[in-house]
């Protein structure tokens, strides 16, 4: 298996631009989210979802504009795929998440799986659509469409070990400068998800730019929760023979 | 710059990775501001106030760099006892005629010069205002003496330094305050940081995007900017400059080789009618003897050359006289005019979109219904070509389709993608393109059109006299596959130029006055040096130096910052080992440095020129600004602009603040079109208490020609939309999301509403000026459409160069969306009287 790969958004040199989502689309042919004004700050395509695979999220504040380039975190333990039933989402060799959209039967499990609301069934064909990290360019050599078409370098792609070291030192400096409020997001793999493959530097809280503040695997409880109810189970197989067995007497 | 260049923006932001501190004054807060260390929102059109107090902070406060001013500027040189200044005269210069509306500028001449040796001076303003000489005037160092007096101690009343002085006396922080909304710290902070960050060690840049020049003052604006830059000595020196930002790509280019009515490629002027009958009379009266453009001969005549070959010869001129020649302005809005009035019949429109880009719409396409036939090439058909079939003067019921009979040809056109060819960007960096894919259907190149137009009208000529300028014209490229392209290739080695011996030439130097060189654009000789496309040159910039000489290749002469001669001292040393860049090495007796030197390279410093000198050799060894008469940067301009030597701030012909600086609201030589199609706001009116102001988005590209057709641009800012602030939305009534109707003279448009606090109010005057942002890429063609913002803007025109004033105007607010029909008629009826 290859080194883990991953990306670096680095949303404090972030500029708005939205190459990142053109980019995107063009090399994945992801089609348009509709022509829809939505009267937030300069932000008409809403959110991740099937047709929208990297956004940019504006914020208003008191004097400030925040940008953040948001995009599927490719985690650690990534819930989607623990759900997948026909094994249409895979680990790709490059420790990505990957949708196989000639296997993926469109059953939607995946969809509420996602602690972060990322991955999306597309109306037309049923289908589940996310980030893929531009798993066909990786195969290549290639970087990812929307980090190779970032100007500023917000989106950084590369090693996730040496990505987090990067990000550690940009964090470092800012933090030097007198921004307090930076932080890393994502990084940790410690965290709910066992680190995202793809992790942001922000400005604010994360909800600010609607990210959970401490995700957890969806499917974190799970075995518990199977031998919580195997159990369950067992105890009522127990209780009901203990009733006949009661009858009997 | 971030919204309009997000790709040059990505230096800026790794300049403030290394500590560089960024302003950014705007009247918008964009995406610029977002990532800028400080943002001043500024009133539209009150720029040369804030510059102008910049330049009087510097000088009265004695923080020029005096080494580099005294050295390398005009403030020394002496100013004509004539002149008066708009001190003197309450907001006017000397010379100037109220019913022309024109000045006469001899008066403003350095002492000695007011008999001017040349006609050119002579006559002046009122001249190049006829034809925007101004625009070719400048760039070819207008006429001066290379040797005025001077007074070297500064203290001489006349000297330029000490007319700086008064008259930038009155723009203080307080007028700051009054006329542009900064308050009094911000702007001494801004005061501090530039001149901190200037001097020996350190330089600042300013950057400007096209929106600077669109204004009544807006040659003056661009002045006001090199005024500071000079005096802080931030020119010709590295880290500084003044960075013009065009509007798009190769805009630049298209001013080299010129696609404007006043120029030849090179900035050589186009000939006048009735000023310039021969060869003679033209080198005689265009410009002056002393500087490079001393070497003007040489660079027509090598022009000639290339466009007629042996038929240009000394005994006929070179051909001079097929050159079409000026008889007025034939600028964009007089076309447009002259159009409406009958007198221009037919109409080519290249890659342009004037029925949504240019200023009064409504008055663009009246223009087009009223011709003859019309070519509009383009990529898709755009509303220049559609306006006769669905126009809003057809919603209005001003037009009929039927009416029309314009008869259009819409041709498509190869994108970028799908043909050769450079593009020049700001920084006069010419990069070659290679062709990623052949056209589809019948689209085809610029290149190939004119080409093939050309050799089509040529098969149609005679011998008739009057066609020799077409029969005898150079027009044999080699074509290539299926569809004949003509290479681009060859184009650019005739744009270089070649010897007597048919021989790529490698520099401008080697051009010659005696017809034995020919070449295409003078200051573009070298880009094919020994038979090499040296633009297709892409060495990364890890294999070589930082100024990366090998990417690309920069005119003139491949260097990468112009009159460089000033990063080092009088004496030819660098000014400091941090700001090091081009330095005479006294052992080998040359210029040297890390970029190509912009100076005669074995002219050592203490050269003095010969009495009777020409050309640059009547240019001292410390006269860094070659390209000028007397080889100084000029903080006082003695001839070449039609509205003023120095900047004065007037303010907006459409403003809804008085002038307080001086007597005169508006620029007095102003050009105004007063006509029914082009209704001005009355002045003072209550009824338009706003500023309006047009922008850009990242998302689109101007007109939207190029935007609002693709799905993943068009998706990302699918409606037109204003910007105002909470306060303004309480005051009229908007609500976010909903619609506004925005209200000229002009006429009216609708768009949606985006209530920001990015957008603030101004304290103005004591009164709080509200300012309307909005954005002009929509139309009525593509996947998303909308008003034409451009619609609701006068055509009022800077005198230099004719450029439009469509960053501000006045205009009304309404709640709502916009009436229909006849309605809207009333509507716009009702504002225009009251």
């Amino acid at each position: 298996m290859a080194e883990r790969v991953g990306f670096f958004t680095d949303s404090s040199v972030c500029i708005g631009c939205k190459a990142c989502e053109v980019a995107c689309k063009e090399w994945n042919g992801v089609p348009d989210d509709g022509f829809v004004f939505r009267a937030t700050s300069y932000d008409n395509t809403g959110g991740l979802g099937a047709d929208t695979w990297r956004h940019v999220a504006f914020i208003e504040q008191d004097g400030r504009w925040l940008m953040s380039s948001d995009v599927c975190k490719h985690c650690t333990n990534a819930a989607c795929l623990d759900v997948c039933p026909t094994g249409a989402l895979f680990r790709t060799e490059f420790d990505t998440v990957v949708v196989q959209p000639d296997i993926c039967n469109g059953c939607g499990y995946c969809v509420p799986a996602c602690p972060f609301g990322v991955i999306e069934r597309r109306e037309r064909d049923g289908r589940a659509w996310k980030c893929t990290m531009c798993y066909d360019r990786l195969r290549g050599g290639l970087e990812p469409a929307c980090a190779k078409a970032c100007p500023t370098d917000s989106i950084q792609f590369g090693p996730l070990d040496e990505l987090r070291e990067r990000a550690a030192a940009r964090l470092e400096r800012l933090h030097a400068d007198g921004v307090d409020e930076a932080r890393l997001y994502g990084d940790d793999p410690g965290d709910g998800v066992g680190g995202a493959g793809a992790f942001f530097l922000l400005l604010d809280e994360p909800e600010t730019y609607g990210l959970p503040p401490a995700p957890v695997v969806t499917t974190r409880d799970l075995p518990q929760m199977w031998w919580w109810a195997g159990g369950a189970a067992v105890a009522l197989v127990g209780a009901v023979a203990a009733c006949f067995a009661g009858s009997r007497r | 710059m971030a919204e309009c260049h997000p790709v040059g923006f990505q230096w800026v932001m790794e300049a403030r990775l290394r500590g560089a501190k960024v302003f950014h004054i705007d009247p918008r807060f964009s995406r610029t501001s977002a990532v800028a260390d400080r943002y001043l929102p500024i009133r539209a059109g009150t720029d040369i106030v804030l510059l102008g107090a910049l330049i009087n902070h510097v000088l009265s406060n004695e923080l020029y760099f005096r080494d580099y001013v005294l050295a390398y500027t005009n403030a020394a040189t002496l100013v004509s006892e004539r002149f008066q200044d708009t001190e003197d005269l309450d907001g006017l210069f000397s010379g100037f005629d109220p019913e022309t509306r024109r000045y006469d500028p001899s008066s403003w001449a350095y002492e000695g010069d007011e008999e001017a040796t040349t006609d050119e001076m002579r006559e002046g303003g009122a001249t190049h205002a006829e034809a925007a000489g101004s625009d070719s005037y400048g760039a070819r160092g207008a006429g001066a003496s290379a040797r005025p007096p001077t007074d070297p101690t500064l203290r001489h009343p006349r000297c330029v330094l000490q007319v700086l002085k008064r008259h930038f006396a009155r723009y203080t922080p307080e007028m700051v305050d009054e006329l542009c909304g900064i308050a009094p710290e911000d702007f001494a902070e801004l005061a501090e940081a530039i001149t901190a960050n200037s001097g020996r060690e350190r330089t600042t840049a300013w950057v400007y995007s096209v929106g600077w020049t669109q204004h009544s003052v807006g040659v003056q604006y661009i002045r006001a900017s090199a005024i500071l830059q000079l005096l802080l000595g931030n020119m010709g020196r590295p880290g500084g400059g003044i960075m013009a930002l065009r509007g798009h790509a190769s805009i630049q280019g298209s001013t080299d080789i010129p696609t404007l009515f006043n120029l030849l490629p090179g900035y050589l002027a186009m000939p006048h009618a009735h000023r310039h009958e021969d060869l003679a009379d033209y080198l005689e009266r265009e410009g002056a003897g002393t500087g490079y453009w001393g070497n003007r001969r040489s660079y027509l005549v090598s022009l000639l050359k290339a466009w007629w070959g042996d038929a240009a010869t000394e005994d006929n001129d070179f051909c001079f006289d097929y050159l079409p020649r000026l008889t007025g302005d034939h600028g964009h809005y007089t076309t447009v005019m002259g159009q409406i009035d009958g007198t221009v019949k037919g109409y080519f429109v290249i890659g342009e979109n004037p029925a949504v880009g240019s200023a009064n719409g409504r008055a663009q396409r009246m223009g087009l219904a009223n011709l003859d036939w019309l070519v509009v090439r383009d990529l898709t058909l755009v509303e220049t070509a559609t306006f006769w079939k669905d126009g809003p003067e057809l919603e209005t019921g001003e037009m009929r389709t039927g009416d029309i009979a314009t008869e259009v040809f819409f041709l498509p056109a190869a994108s970028h993608v799908e043909k050769e060819g450079t593009f020049t960007n700001t920084q006069r960096l010419l990069q070659w393109r290679e062709k990623a894919l052949d056209p589809p259907g019948d689209c085809r190149s610029d290149l190939w059109f004119y080409y093939h137009l050309g050799k089509r009208i040529r098969r149609r000529l005679g011998d008739d006299e009057i066609d020799r300028p077409m029969t005898e014209l150079t027009w044999d490229y080699p074509e290539e596959g299926q569809y004949r392209e003509p290479s681009a290739e060859a184009v650019l080695r005739e744009i270089n130029g070649t010897g007597p011996d048919g021989r790529a030439l490698s520099s401008y130097r080697e051009l010659a006055p005696d017809g034995s060189t020919r070449c295409g654009c003078w200051i573009y000789c070298g880009v094919y040096a020994d038979e090499v496309n040296q633009a297709a040159r892409r060495m990364p910039g890890n294999r070589q130096s930082w100024v990366a000489p090998e990417w690309g290749w920069a005119w003139p002469a491949n260097r990468r910052i112009l009159y460089n001669r000033a990063s080092a001292d009088p004496d030819g040393r660098p000014w400091s080992e941090r700001k090091a860049y081009v330095w005479w090495d006294a052992d080998r007796g040359e210029w040297t440095g890390h970029d190509v030197p912009d100076f005669d390279l074995r002219k050592p410093p203490d050269y003095q020129p010969p009495e009777g000198a020409r050309a640059e050799a009547a240019l001292s060894g410390t006269d860094p600004f070659i390209m000028q008469s007397d080889g100084k940067g000029w903080l006082y301009v003695p001839s070449g602009l039609s509205d003023g030597p120095m900047p004065a701030h007037y303010e907006p012909h459409e403003s809804p603040v008085l002038n307080t600086l001086y007597g005169r609201q508006a620029n007095p030589t102003r050009r105004i079109y007063d006509r029914p199609e082009n209704p001005y706001n009355p002045p003072g009116a209550a009824r338009f208490p706003y500023v309006f102001t047009t922008s850009r988005l990242t998302e689109h590209h101007t007109a939207g020609g190029m935007s609002r057709t693709l799905a993943y641009l068009a998706e990302l800012q699918p409606e037109l939309f204003c910007e105002v602030s909470p306060q303004l939305a309480a005051e009229v009534g908007l609500v976010n999301g909903g619609w506004a109707t925005i209200v000229t003279s002009r006429t009216a448009i609708e768009c949606r509403v985006l209530v920001t606090d990015r957008v603030r109010p101004l304290r103005v005057q004591r009164q709080i000026i509200h300012q309307v942002v909005v954005p002009y890429h929509w139309g009525h063609e593509g996947l998303v459409t909308g008003d034409v913002v451009n619609d609701l803007l006068p055509v009022v025109l800077d005198p230099n160069v004719y450029i439009q004033e469509s960053k501000v105007c006045t205009c009304a607010v309404l709640p709502g969306r916009r009436p229909r029909g006849q309605a809207l008629l009333d509507l716009i009826e009702e504002y225009r009287h009251g």
